[in-house]
């Protein structure tokens, strides 16, 4: 028997900090002091705080570590496994109050969760088959095969109220119901995993912690509509969920909970993965299929729905990563305990990702209608340094940001909606008041510009030309009525473009310009940047009396433009020269570089007719 | 695959992922400070988990201590209930180790030769 379990994160965020160092290095450390009978190191997925990457959690006391790194690890077993007492330097502690936090109960943003989909992540090693049998994995496929009727578990699906977690919020039954009913044969289901928001991690994070969970939802649901072949549309830079996935998929063939005859029902089911070139576009589902199929991913006007001529002509259901996920607890469990849980109108827990200006960044599951405040302030542990809340932008480069004044808003896809914005795929990038949000919202915009596939001219053109006019205001060259060019063409892009892409593209300028209007006009009118980001609008001067002379900025800058004064020991920045990347701001140790905006001076604005 | 026999391999699995998921009937507690390794704790650790493992008994969870105080009376272990009971063992080598895993955790048995205080809070 062992008696510790060291659990070290092996999802993107912790090994790109080095986590398979780490476990490497317990390894050899275990083994050096002849521990490795007592204790295992377990590789899982993704525990939800990338931010103190690498990550391990020791059970059965479940002390929770951060930022375990190789050189870490000797002193870590010397005390933890040795001496049996934590090991206080790697011990997190808490952004509001400042406590060490021992174990991960403790821990507001572990407890505040509420985990369904992802409460296996984490928990589990995901290459290990045997790992997932143990928390009930297949079970669920188990019982529907041997116990249940199609038609009986898209009745189940329909109670529980399940709506489509990609963003749109259909209701799944509903969508099954409809793929059930379709005249044609065969029939595909499929996972959306081309997941391409920037901020939005969380199926990626549910495929490296728990790949099974999403491959029995799929055979549950495949059952259920009629089909015999799934496929799972992954994006290539995916490359660990990738790799976990076509482990999981081997093993479930191995232990033939798919493949043939499954569970001596009669049913069959394969699936395969079909990785994609990382287009933002292909997240639409018209133009995944066409990528599935092996062609250029480009949208197609609806209908026909997919449901109706899908993947080959043939009827095809699409769901998100985290829906297929979310079916075997709804199984297990029963769509009557599902649909206690969320609002009147969504039922269930969402994945959200928290990141941006926030002190807790990772991945946290929660049920909807947690208020905005809820997950910013308690779960994500609020806005960094001191600073203060400006918005929060959900839903990615679709969505839109929402300001202070909603921050009591309970998250649902109406909700949200309402406020100009969407739930899309549950990303939360928190915006402090050093951002600037006409630079934000060309980010997204220069994004999206980026991202379109081209086909319709709306998209192709509208989203460049609204990016123009952001780069210019950012400049401080836009004029009065680039808002109401703005504000026409996210209208006509809007209303007019092919697919999801470009119809969303305009929320976060139409966002911006409805709760930070302010901003644009004060960069278009006083040329100034209230956040002082725009580097065209900005100003570099040296403080004389706070210069201590130590020659760091001068040696900072890249354009050699800040020099001694005369002959005395103190610096200045040649305005003439200065290309405002700030590098000088960065590295002054003593606040003597000061960064302004000042904007137009007085003189100026008496000429141009007294504007403010 | 049927599903018997999927939960006769969870059953076997269970006990792999068993240790992370908390609430235990018994914990055991093994001093292990500087006197209570030189006094052989580590082997009767080795033994017990051995004896816990031969039996398949899943309803404990395993962790280490620093010093309890009593020096001459190591190796020490404590074994804590759930129900708030401890139990606390003195000079225990592997053999009384094994017989604390038949008597203690099988049958719910103090073994009373080798407990030296039993509290119940």
């Amino acid at each position: 028997m062992k008696r510790t379990h060291i659990l070290v994160c092996t999802g993107t965020g912790c090994t790109s900090s080095g986590s398979f160092q780490t476990r490497d290095a317990l390894v050899a450390e275990l083994k050096k002091q002849k521990l490795t009978d007592e204790i295992d190191v377990v590789e899982t997925g993704c525990m939800g705080r990338c931010d103190l990457g690498p990550v391990a959690l020791v059970h059965p006391e479940g002390t929770f570590y951060k930022n375990v790194l190789a050189a870490d690890v000797p002193k870590l077993v010397e005390e933890h496994f040795l001496k049996g007492r934590p090991y206080e330097k790697l011990l997190p502690a808490d952004p509001t109050t400042q406590h060490v936090i021992q174990t991960q109960a403790d821990f507001t943003f572990f407890n505040r969760q509420l985990r369904i989909v992802r409460d296996n992540c984490g928990v589990i090693d995901p290459e290990k088959i045997e790992e997932y049998i143990a928390r009930d994995g297949y079970l669920a496929l188990g019982k529907v095969l041997g116990e249940m009727k199609p038609e009986q578990v898209i009745e189940e699906i329909k109670a529980s109220g399940l709506r489509g977690r990609g963003g749109a919020g259909f209701p799944t039954g509903r969508k099954w119901e409809l793929m059930r009913q379709a005249p044609l044969n065969p029939k595909y289901v499929v996972c959306n995993a081309d997941e391409g928001d920037p901020g939005a991690f969380m199926n990626r994070s549910v495929l490296e912690g728990d790949p099974h969970s999403v491959i029995e939802g799929m055979a549950i649901g495949a059952y259920a509509m009629g089909a015999n072949r799934g496929f799972i549309y992954i994006r290539a830079e995916y490359g660990l969920a990738v790799k976990r996935l076509h482990i999981a998929i081997e093993q479930a063939y191995q232990y033939g909970v798919i493949g043939k005859n499954l569970f001596g029902s009669g049913f069959d089911f394969d699936l395969e993965v079909r990785i994609g070139a990382g287009a933002f576009v292909c997240g639409e589902e018209t133009a995944l299929m066409r990528s599935v199929e092996g062609r250029r991913g480009q949208p197609q006007p609806r209908p026909p729905f997919p449901a109706q001529r899908g993947l080959w002509g043939k009827p095809t259901n699409i769901n998100n990563v985290e829906t297929w996920a979310t079916i075997r607890p709804l199984i297990l469990k029963g769509a009557k305990w599902f649909s206690s849980i969320g609002t009147e109108k969504t039922k269930g827990t969402k994945v959200f990702c928290l990141a941006g200006k926030i002190n807790n960044t990772g991945v946290a599951e929660l049920p909807f209608g947690t208020t905005l405040r809820e997950m910013i302030f308690e779960v994500g542990g609020g806005v960094p340094n001191g600073k203060k809340f400006k918005a929060v932008q959900t839903g990615g480069p679709s969505g839109g940001v929402i300001p202070e004044q909603f921050l009591d808003t309970p998250v649902e896809y109406e909700t949200l909606q309402k406020l100009g914005s969407i739930m899309g795929s549950g990303g939360m990038v928190v915006v402090d008041e050093d951002s600037c949000m006409v630079d934000f919202a060309r980010f997204f915009m220069e994004f999206c510009c980026d991202e379109s596939c081209g086909k319709c001219p709306p998209c192709r053109v509208g989203t460049r030309q609204m990016l123009n006019i952001l780069n210019r205001i950012c400049a401080g060259t836009g004029e009065l009525d680039d808002i109401q060019k703005l504000e026409d063409l996210a209208a006509m892009v809007k209303d007019t473009s092919l697919c999801g892409l470009g119809q969303t593209a305009p929320n976060p300028v139409l966002t911006t310009l409805k709760y930070f209007r302010h901003e644009y006009e004060a960069h278009i009118v006083g040329k100034t940047c209230p956040a002082r980001v725009c580097r065209d609008l900005l100003h570099f001067e040296i403080d004389d009396p706070l210069c201590k002379g130590c020659s760091l900025c001068a040696r900072a800058c890249p354009v050699q433009t800040i020099t001694r004064v005369g002959t005395q020991k103190k610096f200045q920045i040649h305005e003439e020269k200065c290309i405002h990347c700030g590098a000088c701001f960065e590295v002054c140790r003593f606040d003597a570089v000061q960064k302004t905006s000042p904007g137009r001076r007085a003189a100026e604005l008496e000429l141009a007719g007294g504007t403010h | 695959m049927n599903l018997e026999e999927l939960k006769k391999l969870k059953e076997k699995a269970q006990r792999q992922v068993s240790l992370r998921e908390g609430n235990k009937k018994y914990r055991i507690v093994f001093s292990m400070g500087t006197s209570g390794i030189a006094a052989g704790a580590r082997e009767v650790m080795t033994a017990m988990l051995d004896e816990i493992d031969k039996r398949g008994i899943d309803d404990v969870e395993v962790a280490v201590t620093g010093e309890i105080g009593l020096v001459d009376a190591e190796p020490m272990i404590r074994i804590e209930q759930a129900s708030g009971e401890k139990v606390t063992y003195a000079k225990v080598n592997a053999d009384g180790a094994r017989k604390i895993v038949t008597e203690h955790l099988e049958k719910g048995k103090v073994v009373t030769g080798l407990a030296v205080g039993k509290v119940k809070e």
